[in-house]
């Protein structure tokens, strides 16, 4: 959470055409002793944004009304008038209100054009189950978003990728949607305090194996980590590669690694169909075929919404136990 | 003075008065106003521009019928006081938002006319290099911040680019023209209340045609009219004859100068006609061809101001005359230029989809 606040604060810092707008992102517009730039003011409903509009105002950390339509309308109506606007749309879930702005408009804006306008906004939302959130506020939609030709799409997973990675988002000249884990916002991790950029499309190998290749993608990296850790007592060597870009996501380190590895599982939170994972399958499928040696395993949550209880909502993430229960036709090949 | 609400009763059992109630009901025309800066020069501008929307939409329909024109036009026709009337106070540092019937905007809005026409013809000419068609005419440099295949895709980019100008201090202003339709669209509700909360440089102009489609605006709005429902956002809303160019000029000029100033948004409803189907082909049965609708439907906002320009001592009638030639050529030329250009090459399928 820390490495966003402070990549925002930096973008902001270095670029006076970067505004923040959405819903209670400095919280408490209007109310009188919160006006001036009072230190108390929320930061969003998880306090991401906390301490920005104090420094920099409400003139460039606007809440907006409950508009998700409208505000994400003008977000796309203030990049195309040259402003580097990043809009939060606080679960992604909320997407089906903004989705004209980014589906019709922002995404398709410099094609219609000729090449003649950029768009450059980061819508910043978050995703996930596991905080009781029930369906509603926690479905995981990165990869639908992902599939809209003019849309690119970055899900952290680690709080040095996420700083490095939501700057790289602020510099770039299109619609760059940043979806966050709401369960990850309090991982703890190593994050230089200088402004650094990691390149949008470059996935991260997180651990190097020879046997099989695990691709996840924002928290399911750790599911990933623990499964190789599991395989390793059995003398399986997995590589664990963390997408990190799921629009573009990196072909060419995913397509090098199978080639090595000859096995496949991407573990992705999202709903089972039409997401990353299954597009991954079908390019590795389709590029690298004849280096399989055997079915591509994608773990995904199930065809469901997300359900409240907390024991079934644990059923619904990918976890570990999963990985192995339902790969276990290639992982069992590997241990024999 | 603007006549005083009849009000409406909300079943519909006679159209015919109902349309007559629509069209007068409390209508600013150009007997209420009181226009100072109409000069001889500003009147030829405004004259030609019409010209050209009007020659351009000719075109347009006579290639689209032939079947040299792809897809499907919108025309714009019919409605010229309204874009030109708005767009004589605009330079280009001011923005548009358009709609899908946007030609017109575009024209106004000094889109060039060979480089559109090329657009509609799907030619690497085009402004859009061919890629974005009759729907999706733009040129940023110009303000045009685009015709928009969205109904109502407008209200949030116009409602950005405002903020934008407020947050830059300058004196810049947005127009934000959508129709009858797409006042029902939720963004209109939202984007109408983030322009006053905030109080942006953006004119909301709605031209209310009576048809969204083959829907007439009595059967869809819940309000009988469009400018009454401003004052739920805490902004002027007017009403005006959205076929009398010096009306809509007078009260458009007057609601650009209050957001140039910082004072707000202006909601302005024009009241017109859509002359032509909802696109081309259509055979617009739901009309009615008598009656009041025929009477209204027969008014040229083109004539209205030929009339208008003589009768004030403006511009004389072979002034008139020679200006329409004028576009005429103007025109032809554009229709030249788009016959003859390149279509676009196949490597053109895949770029400009990302800012590198």
């Amino acid at each position: 959470m820390n490495a966003i606040n402070e990549a925002l604060d930096q973008a902001m810092e270095k670029d006076e055409n970067v505004l923040l707008l959405g819903e209670d992102i400095a919280g408490g517009a209007g109310v009188p002793h919160l006006e001036e730039n009072n230190e108390d003011a929320w930061g969003g409903v998880m306090g991401v944004t906390r301490g920005l509009m104090p420094k920099y105002g409400r003139e460039r950390v606007i809440d907006t009304p409950i508009s998700e339509m409208g505000y994400m309308g003008a977000a796309v109506g203030m990049a195309v008038t040259g402003l580097r606007p990043v809009p939060e749309l606080m679960f992604n879930d909320f997407i089906g209100f903004a989705f004209d702005s980014i589906l019709g408009q922002g995404s398709k804006m410099r094609y219609m054009f000729g090449g003649k306008a950029k768009v450059p906004m980061t819508v910043r939302t978050m995703h996930g189950a596991g905080a009781s959130a029930a369906a509603q506020h926690s479905g995981s939609y990165y990869g639908m978003l992902g599939s809209i030709p003019g849309v690119k799409v970055v899900v952290p997973a680690t709080p040095y990728d996420a700083k490095g990675l939501l700057l790289s988002s602020i510099e770039d000249d299109n619609l760059v949607i940043f979806s966050e884990d709401k369960t990850l916002y309090g991982t703890k991790g190593e994050v230089p305090e200088e402004y650094y950029t990691i390149p949008i499309g470059e996935a991260d190998v997180k651990r190097e194996g020879e046997d099989l290749t695990i691709v996840t993608i924002g928290k399911m990296l750790f599911v990933g980590l623990e499964v190789a850790e599991i395989l390793e007592k059995d003398n399986v060597s997995v590589e664990v590669i963390d997408l990190r870009t799921v629009a573009p996501w990196d072909q060419k380190t995913v397509i090098e690694s199978v080639k090595k590895t000859g096995r496949l599982i991407v573990i992705d939170e999202a709903n089972p169909h039409n997401n990353t994972a299954t597009d991954i399958a079908s390019v590795i499928s389709d590029k690298a075929f004849d280096y399989l040696d055997g079915p591509i395993k994608c773990i995904c949550a199930p065809n469901t919404p997300v359900p409240f209880a907390i024991n079934l909502e644990q059923l619904y993430i990918p976890d570990a136990d999963k990985v192995l229960k339902e790969a276990a036709e290639i992982i069992d090949d590997l241990k024999a | 003075m603007a006549k005083k609400a009849k009000g409406m009763p909300k079943s519909v059992t006679n159209v015919e008065s109902r349309f007559k109630e629509l069209v007068d009901l409390e209508v600013r025309t150009s007997a209420d106003t009181d226009v100072k800066d109409l000069t001889k020069d500003k009147a030829k501008d405004i004259y030609k521009n019409m010209e050209d929307i009007r020659n351009f939409e000719e075109n347009v329909k006579r290639f689209f019928a032939a079947g040299e024109i792809p897809g499907f036009v919108h025309l714009y026709s019919g409605e010229e006081a309204i874009a030109t009337g708005v767009c004589s106070h605009l330079s280009n540092d001011d923005y548009i938002t358009s709609t899908h019937r946007g030609h017109g905007h575009c024209v106004a809005k000094g889109g060039d006319l060979k480089e559109m026409m090329a657009e509609i013809f799907g030619k690497s000419t085009g402004v859009g290099k061919g890629k974005g068609g009759s729907m999706h005419i733009a040129d940023i440099d110009k303000g045009i911040l685009g015709a928009n295949g969205m109904v109502g895709g407008g209200f949030g980019i116009a409602t950005g680019a405002a903020m934008r100008n407020k947050y830059k201090k300058n004196d810049r202003v947005v127009v934000c023209f959508f129709g009858d339709g797409a006042a029902n669209e939720g963004l209109f509700h939202e984007c109408l209340n983030m322009a006053s909360i905030w109080s942006l440089p953006v004119v909301f102009v709605n031209e209310n045609n009576l048809y969204a489609e083959a829907t007439p605006q009595w059967y869809s709005s819940g309000s009988n009219t469009i400018a009454e429902r401003a004052a739920a956002y805490n902004m002027p809303g007017v009403r005006v004859n959205g076929k009398d160019l010096v009306a809509v000029y007078d009260i458009a000029g007057e609601a650009i100068e209050r957001a140039r100033k910082g004072e707000g948004p202006t909601l302005i409803e024009c009241v017109t006609y859509r002359q032509h189907g909802h696109f081309e082909g259509d055979e617009q049965l739901y009309k009615a061809t008598t009656g009041e609708e025929k009477e209204w439907a027969s008014v040229d906002p083109l004539n209205v101001f030929r009339e208008y320009a003589i009768e004030n001592g403006l511009l004389t009638e072979e002034e008139l005359n020679q200006l329409r030639e004028e576009s005429k050529k103007d025109v032809e030329d554009a229709v030249t230029f788009a016959k003859e250009s390149p279509m676009p090459e196949a490597e053109a399928l895949y770029e400009d989809v990302f800012a590198d």
